[in-house]
């Protein structure tokens, strides 16, 4: 039994993960490739059914339980270490490389965690680790990373009152699909959602991951969202509110995309913005919706990480993040351009790439089952992607003006993740098969006919089209202060100007507000728990002495009535 | 051989009252040094040898003094819940005393170290002895042993605020006795019985007659040692008195003196009043259920605020040791489980943390945050061991923390209390906030020039502090011998309700 443990491959990053601080340099390279592929090699060995039982708490704990949908999940964690791993060889900070591991290693075990509390001992530890991910890129991410892990230990308390009162309601903690007819359920479910960045929870990703070091960010965009959304796929498939959070995600995601100007905050906002089809398609329930969010997050996972990684090699190469400072990088950066472009294709669901063939199946989902709303806000949404991170990201980064920098392509091995993400993207989409074979339910789905082609062909070519046409109006976007005029230039710019107007004024609003009121509890606490605060003080022994008769004199009268 | 296992539970108490007066007599601080090294592991080889005794057999150990007869004489009673506190005791001193030469040394006037020793053995005695006792009485006589000990501890601080917070510490905590002793009084003229089993057996029948001087008799015994338990507002003592002592008693009162308070509330409660009358009708829960979960949140706070660590971890102390009287009031079995379970992780888990800062105290001369900026660098072990144990005292799963917070969480739903559940977690958040400023500070920030040449401690230092942090992570995953014993003491001293 101790050897079935030994042999997760969860234990196998964590334990990389540790040691990768104490080994020598040149070892440490070899490591950051080896402990990933063996990981893989190890997830593939898993077989159906309960691997491993350990007695924890009185319980039975199956902490290694394997199906198809844990085996997909982790598989492509395993992938993403890897790749991960290769593109961050240059990282000079171990301490960031050790934390990513013991990350990786945390989504592993959750995919292949049979029961909730295995579920929460993985997904506290992938909270501290990414915590510390986070907090290697330097004094920067100082703050960040407290906020980041505020939310996140809050998020793992929500989750534990509701697995204790899960225990305590139905004794059982086995990791099954749950409805939400109880109040631990209804927490479990808002734990969960609070790593999937659900709207209106969705702020902590855009504000911590862009303070990540050029690498980290790769590895942050990989696990958490996507073990939360692995852990909706097996406990709320089918809850239909779902669908609304999701799609509310999907367009919080876009809008804020539109209005950003920061490279990689264009990319974090793009994430919650994708998490929202996968909720979206847990929430549909139907076979070929969680088919369509598992697969989905596969691709999700290889083309963010794609683009991040050129986002990445521009901010390693020239340590500018707004694409105000950016632009005509494609002059010197040829190879980082492609690879980025491909990955702008795969998250628009271009045709022949990984997200076409898995975004299908989730709008596919809505319309088998006739919800005309959702499945036209899906496509909506889908135009909209298009708009924000297929175009704007590369046009702004790598085309548009000529910024005058100059900046090589990146180094060797940071070039060769990118190539390897690439050929993934492309290739999933070229031959969807073997992706297809991995997904939890058996596929009877063509996604390459004539009318779906043609349909989002169409819809990303007016999308396009689109952008080009308002260009200016986005670049005005790009700078800070805003010009008057431009309201009565045009009704569509005026639209556009009450948009952003809207969600500008909301987003600094909120932000003054959640500001202030902050600060007024921070002066209010520090007023009574500071070192001069009532709690914090040294007390007279006189005040002592009162308090103490004050408590027996309480007692005495409580006991009496 | 029979006859020194039939002496054990006196001898739990005369192994350190003995060294303690050798120790007074050693002109040398290392004499006395290696006189109470022996002592504290002869105590606690005494402990594992009762604690072996007692969880074989369902009967507890009953030692009658000087063939004298109970209720008479004097009895020493050990049965799952003392074997338990007297392991984790004896467990604390001795991992700190290999710990303690060097940071004495370091700490206290060579001419002082004998007297350190000497008084530290009597706290252990007394400490011990309120634990094995079973005589109301005896109880009062032990405590102020350890407490008077205490006393001369704190005062031996370097800092002259020492004399403050100890001459404050001496006047709250007699307060604290004298009101025990009132209880006991009380006690002593309703049911003529000072035995704590002849008491409990006796008290049932006197209740219909007697109901107001024994339910005065309980608050004062409750008030009283929720003083000696710090237990909020009655804490305000303990945050100088922690702050300002040596590190080695900080160390020692932190991991022990607390819990033993703790484990002498649980007897008065379970085994003396509940085995009376009705749990339920005494007027303790809903008070302690208040006062606890006001500390836990307030003290946190405070915590938060303070600029001293070793403060700070005292303030911590004080929420900490709310789980447990919550779990006392919970008064079901994962609730007590998670209550006393909670008595030895935190012990474990605050004595490597504040090991942790005395061994940066012993290198840097300062435990204040500022001065600590870049440490986890320079002394890499030493801060490995204060954030494994800070995560314990969070309560992230696969440490020792997690166990307790589990059970009580578990236990305060199994009684319909949802918030309370959510609020004993959420004030865990808390604790993220205060030992995540010590670790960002500690590793995220360039070592200042006061921290640049230090190292990690001498070995004698360094191996006590390992110990316990790998035992933070061993509680947290092996949970037979905590929180199995601890659950055998809950379902015995629910058994034992009536």
């Amino acid at each position: 039994m101790t050897n079935s443990i030994l042999a997760s491959p969860a234990l196998i990053l964590i334990i990389a993960g540790l040691l990768l601080p104490l080994l020598p340099a040149t070892l440490r390279s070899l490591a950051l490739l080896a402990a990933p592929l063996v990981a893989l090699l190890m997830v593939w060995q898993v077989p159906d059914g309960t691997v491993v039982t350990v007695s924890y708490l009185g319980f039975e704990l199956a902490p290694m339980k394997g199906d198809k949908l844990s085996r997909l999940f982790a598989t492509v964690f395993a992938v993403m270490a890897f790749a991960g791993g290769l593109f961050a060889l240059n990282q000079k900070r171990t301490s960031e490389l050790a934390a990513a591991f013991v990350y990786a290693g945390g989504a592993i075990g959750v995919a292949f965690a049979g029961d909730l509390i295995t579920v929460f001992v993985f997904w506290e530890l992938m909270a501290i680790a990414s915590t510390l991910v986070l907090w290697s890129a330097g004094p920067s991410a100082r703050s960040a990373g407290l906020r980041y892990a505020a939310i996140h230990f809050l998020g793992g308390v929500i989750l534990m009152a509701g697995i204790a009162g899960e225990v305590a309601v139905s004794g059982s903690v086995a990791f099954v699909p749950l409805d939400i007819s109880t109040t631990p359920r209804k927490l479990i479910l808002l734990g969960f959602l609070i790593n999937a960045a659900a709207t209106p929870l969705s702020a902590w990703l855009p504000d911590a991951y862009p303070e990540a070091s050029w690498s980290g960010m790769v590895f942050l965009s990989a696990f958490t969202t996507k073990t939360a959304v692995y852990v909706l796929i097996r406990g709320f498939p089918g809850t239909e509110i779902l669908i609304w959070i999701g799609l509310a995600m999907v367009f919080y995601g876009i809008i804020y995309a539109i209005l950003e100007n920061d490279m990689r905050r264009i990319l974090a906002y793009s994430i919650v913005n994708q998490v929202g089809f996968m909720v979206t398609g847990v929430g549909i329930g139907t076979q070929m919706a969680i088919n369509g969010a598992a697969s989905h997050a596969f691709a999700h996972i290889i083309y963010k990480a794609l683009l991040l990684m050129a986002a990445g090699s521009v901010l390693f190469m020239t340590g500018k993040r707004n694409c105000t400072d950016l632009g005509g990088l494609f002059r010197t950066m040829p190879l980082t351009t492609i690879c980025g472009i491909i990955g702008a294709l795969a998250i628009s669901s271009f045709p022949l790439t990984s997200g076409f063939v898995s975004k299908s199946m989730v709008t596919q989902g809505a319309a088998d089952q006739h919800m005309a709303t959702v499945w036209f806000l899906l496509e909506a949404a889908s135009a909209g992607v298009f708009l924000h991170a297929g175009i704007k990201f590369p046009w702004f980064v790598f085309f548009q003006k000529d910024s005058g920098l100059r900046p090589s392509d990146p180094p060797w091995n940071m070039r060769a993740a990118m190539i390897l993400c690439s050929a993934i993207c492309i290739g999933l989409g070229v031959m969807p098969q073997p992706l297809y074979d991995m997904l939890p339910y058996p596929v009877a789905y063509v996604p390459y006919t004539t009318s779906h082609v043609m349909l989002q062909l169409q819809l990303l070519l007016f999308s396009g089209l689109a952008f080009f046409l308002m260009l200016g109006l986005l670049k005005r976007t790009m700078t800070i202060t805003l010009d008057v005029d431009w309201l009565w230039r045009t009704p569509g710019a005026a639209l556009m100007r009450a948009l952003d107007g809207a969600a500008g004024s909301v987003a600094s609003a909120s932000a003054v507000l959640s500001r202030s009121v902050v600060t007024v509890i921070q002066t209010r606490l520090r007023r009574h728990h500071g070192p001069d605060g009532v709690f914090g003080r040294a007390w007279p022994t006189g005040t002592m002495a009162f308090w103490t008769t004050i408590m027996l004199g309480a007692y005495l009268v409580l006991s009496y009535i | 051989m029979m006859a020194f296992e039939h002496h054990l539970p006196i001898l739990q108490v005369l192994v350190p009252m003995f060294a303690a007066v050798l120790s007074a007599f050693c002109m040398r601080g290392t004499t006395a040094w290696a006189v109470a090294l022996v002592a504290s592991w002869a105590a606690l080889l005494i402990a594992v040898l009762l604690a072996i005794k007692v969880f074989a057999s369902p009967e507890p150990i009953s030692y009658v003094m000087g063939g004298w007869t109970v209720p008479i004489g004097i009895e020493y009673r050990v049965d799952r819940l003392n074997a338990f506190v007297l392991l984790l005791v004896t467990i604390i001193g001795a991992v700190i005393m290999p710990y303690a030469r060097k940071s004495v040394a370091k700490e206290i006037d060579s001419h002082q170290q004998a007297w350190f020793y000497t008084m530290y053995l009597l706290c252990l005695t007394g400490l011990l002895g309120i634990t094995v006792t079973g005589d109301a009485f005896n109880v009062f006589v032990f405590m102020e042993i350890s407490s008077l000990s205490t006393y001369v501890l704190i005062a031996l601080g370097r800092n002259r605020r020492a004399l403050l917070a100890s001459y404050q510490y001496l006047i709250v905590g007699t307060i604290g006795a004298t009101f025990y002793v009132i209880g006991v009084g009380l006690l002593y003229l309703v049911t003529g019985s000072l035995n704590l089993a002849d008491i409990a057996s006796r008290l049932g029948g006197a209740s219909a007659e007697f109901q107001r001087p024994i339910i005065a008799a309980l608050a004062f015994l409750t008030v009283g040692i929720c003083l000696k338990l710090a237990l909020f507002p009655l804490h305000v003592w303990l945050p100088n008195a922690y702050a300002h002592a040596p590190s080695v008693a900080t160390v020692f009162l932190a991991g022990t003196a607390t819990k033993v308070a703790v484990y002498l509330l649980i007897r008065i409660f379970y085994s003396v009043y509940g085995a009376a009358m009705p749990f339920t009708s005494l007027p303790v829960s809903e008070i302690l259920l208040v006062m606890s979960v006001a500390a836990m949140v307030l003290a946190s706070l405070s915590a938060v605020f303070e600029s001293d660590t070793k403060r700070m971890l005292a303030y911590s102390s004080v929420a900490q040791i709310s789980y447990m009287t919550l779990g006392i009031a919970l008064a079901n079995e994962s609730g007590l489980t998670g209550g006393i379970v909670h008595m030895m992780n935190h012990g474990v888990m605050k004595a490597a943390l504040f090991l942790a800062l005395g061994a940066v105290f012993f290198r840097v001369g300062s435990v204040r945050l500022d001065d600590l900026a870049g440490i986890g660098r320079k002394m890499p072990l030493t801060m490995a061991v204060f954030v494994v144990a800070g995560l314990g005292l969070i309560g992230v799963p696969g440490t020792a923390g997690f166990i307790s917070k589990w059970y009580l969480a578990v236990g305060a739903i199994e009684k319909g209390y949802w918030p309370l559940a959510f609020v004993i977690v959420a004030s865990s958040l808390i604790a993220v906030v205060y030992i995540g400023r010590v670790i960002e500070v500690a590793y995220f920030r360039e070592p200042s020039a006061n921290v640049a040449s230090t190292r990690d401690p001498p070995l004698s230092m360094l191996v006590p502090m390992l110990l316990l942090g790998a035992a933070t992570l061993y509680l947290g995953v092996y949970t037979e011998w905590s929180a199995g014993l601890a659950q055998d003491a809950a379902r015995m001293l629910l058994g034992g309700l009536k």
